[in-house]
């Protein structure tokens, strides 16, 4: 489903070159939960948005089944991610002036649902992660953990190829991680396609495969027995 | 395949969806004050010009409706006097739109006073010089309401004899410049009795009441009854030099005019409609004050463009973040600019409405009865619905543009940047 070949991002720093990927060659099969480890700067959350289109790379090729993303246009690239893919980010990113309810039906709109339909979609959504009774509540009157379910929520509402979070236990308790990453284990159960960055090994082990870089590059590659 | 259209309502509907939610859960203080800053401007679009043609229209009205009525009657060129004019006022007394008809006599006059009081041989008694009007008073004052204009003593009565009103103009009292040329009574006031010259024909009269009607026509004659200043200059015919026509309301004074000149009227005297007889200077005057007003309005609505572009800057700035989320899940830049741009527009919608609220629910009518007292009329507001929608539109179309433009700066920033806060 994902496939990169020789992947390349630098950043001009300081008078120099800062490389936070190097060459990384990475296939990522449909229906398949990947976790991104590394310490911090080794370039996973680099990788991550280059995978989700968030970014261009230097150098390289991104290919999104078969497509070589880097002929697309701006416009296409961005109709590909409401469409495609689904985004959970470290600190919710759930937009503050919107209740959950209408988190989740806003890519459902951009894509031309009925308000309806969309309303019908986000709610089924929001209850399968476990917040369908903060449908019309705003992020501000919501835990950390209901806020990143709500991202969940508005990431798989359009059912999308792939999901990609970055760090989403980051700033959940243990318990919350817990109740989030068994949404992410029930979304793969059922066939998703999940691409997930995170420090924590121990949450990283939930994983299908483990890809580990190091200084931009992938020096692991370890798949769950 | 979606065509461009649908991509635009698309982008258009997510738009409105944002900025409602945007609007209802802002804080509602700030809310309030961006409407009423949008309302202040839009007041200052109106109501400065508005002000500004309404001491024109002020002075536009009075000649209307204190001097010319809806139709005015003058002698044509190089005639004395409008010919037959017994005839001619018959003739407009017996159309259907007249409702009051004046005629007036107009001479060249001279008025002294203190002329009693011996002096020295080369001094003279002071004096003044004004147009006397010979009237029928009742006439006058059915047409014009001459009456309602005394500012001292009382109205001329048809049985009057040697009594006139006089201009306040001719009164130092009221017009207080010391200029060569300009002469005015200083001593004489109501009850005074001045000597009354014209045509050489001099007559002993008393000041009867003075006029202060705030236009030049009136404020600068002498009024007798007509018959008397007959009797004082010798004239036995009936022709007259003005006819002032008042009309019923509604009727229209253009058509009142072709049907007096279809009669004949105009072989025998020059006939204008109000607005014909209006002179130059106050539509050359009326013009510039207008552009005045127009140029001071556009400053407000620049200052109130730049007020705008900077609520929604800061409001964008501050939601950089929420904007780089959005367009990372895939919202179209156009959506998150149209939000934006429906926000800017709402806040103009509402100050333009509540300004045109407080424009005709208050300030129109209030100045209508009463008028802002200036020297030389009295100031209206002139706020017409074609001029006041065209404003309205501008300033919709300018806090548009410039809710766009800061929007449009930080939707183009680098999606990842914005996210990251970088």
């Amino acid at each position: 489903m994902i496939k990169t070949e020789h992947l390349t991002k630098t950043y001009q720093s300081g008078g120099g070159t800062l490389v936070a990927l190097d060459r990384v060659n990475l296939h990522v099969a449909k229906g398949e939960f990947i976790a991104i480890t590394g310490r911090s700067g080794s370039g996973k959350s680099t990788l991550l948005y280059q995978l989700g289109m968030l970014d261009h790379p230097t150098s390289g090729t991104l290919y999104i089944e078969g497509v070589n993303m880097a002929r697309l246009t701006s416009s296409e690239r961005t109709r590909y991610r409401l469409g495609e893919l689904g985004y959970v980010f470290q600190d919710y990113a759930v937009i503050p002036s919107l209740t959950a309810l209408e988190n989740v039906m806003l890519p459902l709109l951009m894509q031309g649902t009925t308000r309806r339909a969309a309303e019908r979609t986000a709610v089924h959504a929001l209850e399968r992660i476990g917040v369908g009774d903060k449908l019309h509540n705003l992020p501000s009157q919501l835990s950390g953990g209901q806020q990143q379910r709500v991202a969940i929520a508005r990431a798989i509402g359009h059912h999308p190829k792939i999901i990609f979070a970055d760090e989403p236990t980051a700033n959940l308790d243990s318990e919350t991680s817990r109740v989030v990453l068994d949404a992410f284990l029930t979304l793969h159960r059922e066939g998703q396609t999940i691409v997930m960055v995170t420090h924590e090994k121990e949450y990283a082990a939930i994983a299908d495969r483990v890809i580990e870089l190091s200084d931009g590059a992938m020096v692991g590659d370890t798949r769950r027995k | 395949m979606r065509t461009r259209f649908h991509h635009f309502l698309t982008a258009l509907s997510v738009g409105v969806f944002l900025a409602v939610r945007e609007i209802r859960r802002a804080n509602l203080w700030t809310t309030l004050l961006i409407i009423f800053v949008m309302m202040l401007t839009f007041l200052n679009l109106i109501v400065v010009g508005g002000i500004l043609v309404g001491l024109i229209q002020g002075s536009t009205n009075a000649v209307h409706e204190r001097y010319s009525s809806d139709l005015i009657l003058s002698p044509l060129s190089r005639h004395a006097y409008i010919e037959e004019s017994g005839r001619a006022v018959a003739l407009i007394k017996g159309l259907p739109e007249v409702t009051a008809v004046t005629a007036r006599y107009i001479e060249a006059g001279r008025i002294e006073a203190d002329y009693k009081k011996s002096r020295r041989p080369s001094d003279v008694p002071e004096s003044a010089g004004g147009l006397v009007a010979g009237i029928n008073p009742a006439d006058e004052n059915r047409v014009t309401g001459l009456a309602r204009f005394l500012k001292e003593g009382s109205y001329l009565r048809s049985d009057d004899y040697d009594q006139v009103l006089m201009g306040a103009n001719l009164f130092y009292k009221y017009t207080p410049i010391d200029s060569p040329g300009l002469s005015t009574l200083r001593t004489a006031g109501v009850g005074s009795k001045v000597r009354l010259t014209v045509h050489g024909f001099t007559r002993e009269v008393t000041i009867k009441g003075i006029i202060k009607a705030k236009v030049g026509e009136l404020d600068q004659r002498i009024y007798m009854v007509d018959a008397e200043l007959r009797t004082l200059i010798g004239r036995s015919d009936l022709n007259v030099d003005e006819i002032a026509v008042k009309l019923i309301p509604g009727a229209n004074p253009d058509a009142v005019k072709q049907k007096l000149i279809a009669a004949g009227l105009g072989e025998r005297a020059k006939v204008q409609t109000w607005s014909e007889a209006q002179p130059k200077f106050l539509t050359d005057i009326k013009d510039t004050f207008a552009l005045l007003g127009n140029v001071i309005g556009t400053i407000g609505l620049i200052v109130a463009s730049i007020t705008i572009f900077i609520v929604i800057f800061v409001n964008a700035i501050t939601r950089r973040r929420s904007i780089g989320i959005l367009k990372g899940i895939g919202i179209n830049a156009a959506a998150i600019q149209c939000s934006y741009m429906l926000q800017a527009i709402f806040y103009a919608l509402m100050g333009t409405a509540l300004g045109s609220a407080v424009i005709y629910v208050m300030l129109v009518p209030y100045f209508a009865s009463h008028p802002i007292n200036f020297p030389f009329s009295d100031g209206i507001l002139v706020a017409s619905p074609a001029g006041t929608t065209l404003r309205a539109l501008i300033l919709l179309a300018a806090t548009a543009i410039a809710g766009f433009i800061p929007a449009r700066i930080v939707v183009r920033q680098n999606t990842l940047d914005a996210i990251l806060g970088r």
